[in-house]
């Protein structure tokens, strides 16, 4: 899976949650999920759980802790897959 | 974990506690009641001349036992002197019967997942002739919390 296709996937599973829809337009690996696009920690735990659905990985609390932003989601996702 | 202690747990107090009894718990569900006094102060307002408990107040008391009760147990090992911290994030319920000053309500809550501190549950409410008087989902963030 190349970073563009994980990309997207992420973005569409981080959307039904996003609440600055600005922010998401222009988003970006800096971004940060809830600083940025105003997702409540409750929400983001739904995000992990979809993207652990998604990619068929388990993340723990380590990883959790570490997925705020667009980019350290994708090393951790990547980092995973990788461990599969 | 004895049932009593759930409840002396749990960070509410009158007028705003909605637990008498916690009838069984395991990992899984809880199942708890509430018997609704003449006295409760929204009565006077909901309606006028007319009481009749609140959705919120059937929704609080969902939340109490369902996801807050439930909460204390699943973390009772690492609970010492501390209570928890509850922020509902989510409800989506329906409404069937409605529930009148005096009334006992048994509230059933099954966990559909426990991650990462967020508690989802899926819970009913029934009255006395084991009718549904409300049933959805409720989801709450919970933690050891220090008072």
């Amino acid at each position: 899976m190349t970073q563009e296709e994980l990309l997207s996937k992420l973005k569409t599973i981080v959307e039904p949650y996003v609440q600055n829809q600005e922010e998401f337009q222009k988003l970006s690996g800096d971004t940060d999920f809830i600083n940025d696009l105003d997702i409540n920690s409750a929400n983001l735990v739904d995000v992990i759980l979809d993207v652990e659905d998604e990619f068929g990985i388990e993340i723990d609390n380590d990883g959790m802790e570490k997925m705020l932003t667009v980019s350290a989601s994708i090393d951790v996702i990547l980092e995973k897959l990788a461990a599969k | 974990m004895l049932q009593e202690e759930i409840i002396k747990k749990l960070p509410y107090d009158a007028p705003f506690l909605f637990v008498d009894n916690i009838i069984h718990v395991s990992e899984d569900c809880i199942k708890g009641d509430y018997t609704l006094k003449q006295s409760e102060y929204f009565y006077k307002g909901h309606f006028r001349d007319n009481p009749i408990t609140p959705g919120v107040i059937l929704t609080e008391i969902m939340a109490q036992i369902g996801v807050a009760c439930l909460g204390i147990f699943l973390f009772r090992n690492e609970l010492d002197n501390q209570t928890i911290g509850v922020a509902m994030s989510n409800t989506n319920i329906d409404f069937y019967k409605p529930v009148l000053p005096s009334e006992k309500v048994f509230v059933v809550s099954e966990k559909e997942y426990f991650r990462f501190n967020k508690l989802k549950c899926k819970v009913s409410m029934y009255n006395e002739k084991d009718v549904v008087v409300a049933k959805g989902t409720i989801s709450g963030m919970v933690k050891p919390w220090n008072a």
